[in-house]
């Protein structure tokens, strides 16, 4: 039974241009733990193929909105979607979508690092035999492949970040999300980690939000989205970003926007 | 409106995707096990310490009449065997949600429960392997007991498989749901005195309940309804090929029961959103 409405007018369909979902949406989304508001009201879209930096202090709800992605937490209000897949209605389509490398080590340091990339490539119900080629690959792309058999603990804190990079690509997500993923690395170890990710926006279109509180992470063909006290305060490509705010730069840019809500008439 | 938004076309999981995820699990649980030596060795000792002393300086004390499932006078030793097997388990379970507090601290939890796979059945999943764990614990401790004269039925090694894996789960699944109350890892001692101690002392572990029942009707009553009892009491009955209906009643009855509240406690819009922000923030 087709209600007449559900069939529309041929020129109402030539208008109706089917547009891709965002790789991920943020829609209203608003979180707290007792008394105290982690989020507030925050909106943003990632699109595919794009690098989003996340840019906010520690304390500014980047974990906590991390984690509500990840449906580690339920979410209370608004609404977050990967791919158009609702997180809370169809965790299991949205989270098959979305890779996720999360700011303390998730790894097994006492197993391989086959081991630890076949256990999670099992979490994902990828086959054995799928799973130990995807790891070989994989391995080989990030330049660890003689230490396939050794033990994480052996690793460099580089090293391990970039072994928790290619897990989180093992089930070929194409939303990938890192929450700080430089800290505490060495100058040549971030830049590794860096140009890698953003290899995988330009040649496999992955669209990548990557939650930082270091400016230098960000270059000016990134979208930007500026949360503060739980608050989005600024969005969109990150040129914009700065001309709004009448800053030369996005250190003072950032600086500005924050500085704005505990200095009021303050700035320019 | 002007445009629409397409989405994903939805494709489930099938069987073989539920399958490989559940031996990966355990799987690793089992490689972590391996590699955690010193845990095998002291689930061992414990329950050696009491078979060797304890219970050898408690023989001349206690007698043991012929109670079932035993159809002769037997040794002490030979009465809190069984006790011991589960003790096994109740440890290896409460130490299987101390790693998931601390999997949860070190992130490795999170690791588990971004899978796309339903969020209970990893934690089934994950309550099985730890289920895993305690069989190879009790199979080696009855191994040793073997030599020091306890000696049920060779079909009895058989027949209490089933037992034990409903038992492990039970006793898995309290830990579970007891571990999605713990903050941090130091409570784990908490655990030990207000948990562990109590159900493993007021059963029928050490010493028959008609026992118990002479000394104190009210002590009785408690182990009556400790799940810890009938845990050890079908495992009494299966390692000499009998069952104990009413204890299979009462440990699949928890079992479900604690199962279902774990999975609740750990669903993301209950449970764990109760708690503060992540570490990260």
């Amino acid at each position: 039974m087709t209600s007449p409405a559900a069939i529309p007018e041929p020129q109402e369909a030539a208008r109706l241009v089917p547009t891709p979902a965002p790789a991920l949406s943020i829609d209203g989304v608003s979180h707290v733990y007792g008394p105290r508001r982690a989020l507030i009201d925050v909106s943003f879209n990632v699109q595919p193929a794009s690098f989003t930096a996340l840019l906010g202090l520690n304390g500014a709800g980047k974990s906590t909105l991390f984690s509500l992605i990840t449906r580690l937490f339920g979410i209370q209000s608004g609404r977050v979607g990967i791919f158009g897949h609702d997180i809370s209605k169809s965790p299991g389509e949205a989270l098959r979508l979305l890779g996720v490398v999360f700011q303390p080590r998730t790894l097994d340091l006492d197993l391989s690092l086959t081991q630890n990339l076949l256990y999670h490539a099992a979490l994902h119900g990828i086959s054995r035999r799928e799973a130990a080629a995807r790891s070989a690959d994989l391995l080989g792309r990030i330049g660890l492949e003689d230490r396939a058999g050794s033990k994480v603990r052996d690793l460099s804190g580089g090293q391990m970040r970039r072994l928790e990079i290619a897990r989180a690509l093992l089930h070929r997500p194409r939303l990938l999300l890192l929450d700080e993923p430089t800290v505490g690395l060495d100058v040549k170890a971030r830049a590794d980690i860096i140009s890698q990710v953003r290899q995988l926006v330009t040649e496999q279109g992955i669209g990548v939000l990557w939650a930082t509180h270091l400016f230098d992470e960000i270059v000016p063909s990134d979208d930007l989205v500026v949360l503060h006290q739980g608050k989005v305060l600024a969005q969109g490509p990150m040129s914009r970003v700065i001309t709004e705010a009448g800053a030369q730069d996005v250190n003072t840019a950032f600086m500005r926007l924050t500085g704005a809500q505990t200095m009021p008439g303050g700035g320019a | 409106m002007s445009s629409i938004t397409t989405r994903e076309a939805p494709r489930g999981f099938s069987a073989a995707e539920y399958m490989t995820c559940l031996t990966g699990i355990v799987w690793r649980e089992g490689l972590r096990f391996l590699h955690q030596r010193e845990r095998f060795v002291s689930a061992l000792v414990r329950p050696l310490v009491w078979l060797f002393i304890f219970a050898a300086g408690f023989r001349q004390v206690l007698g043991i009449s012929i109670i079932p499932p035993y159809e002769t006078y037997i040794l002490y030793e030979v009465y809190i065997a069984p006790g011991l097997m589960a003790m096994i388990q109740l440890f290896n379970g409460m130490q299987s949600s101390l790693s998931m507090v601390y999997d949860r601290e070190m992130g490795n939890m999170r690791t588990l429960l971004v899978s796309p796979l339903p969020r209970g059945f990893l934690l089934f999943c994950k309550l099985l392997a730890g289920t895993a764990v305690s069989l190879l614990q009790v199979y080696a401790f009855l191994l040793i007991a073997w030599f020091w004269d306890i000696t049920p039925p060779s079909s009895g090694y058989l027949t209490v498989l089933p037992a034990l894996i409903l038992s492990g789960l039970m006793l898995g699944s309290l830990g579970m749901l007891i571990s999605s109350g713990i903050k941090q890892l130091e409570n784990f001692a908490g655990v030990m005195n207000f948990v562990i101690f109590p159900m493993f002392f007021a059963s029928s572990a050490l010493y028959p309940l008609w026992r118990v029942q002479e000394g104190s009707p009210y002590l009785y009553y408690l182990c009556e309804v400790n799940p810890f009892t009938h845990a050890v009491e079908l495992v009494r009955f299966a390692l000499y090929g009998q069952i104990n209906w009413i204890s299979l009643a009462v440990v699949a009855a928890c079992t479900v029961v604690f199962m279902i509240g774990a999975i609740w406690a750990y669903d993301p819009s209950r449970g764990l959103a109760r708690r503060g922000p992540p570490g990260g923030e």
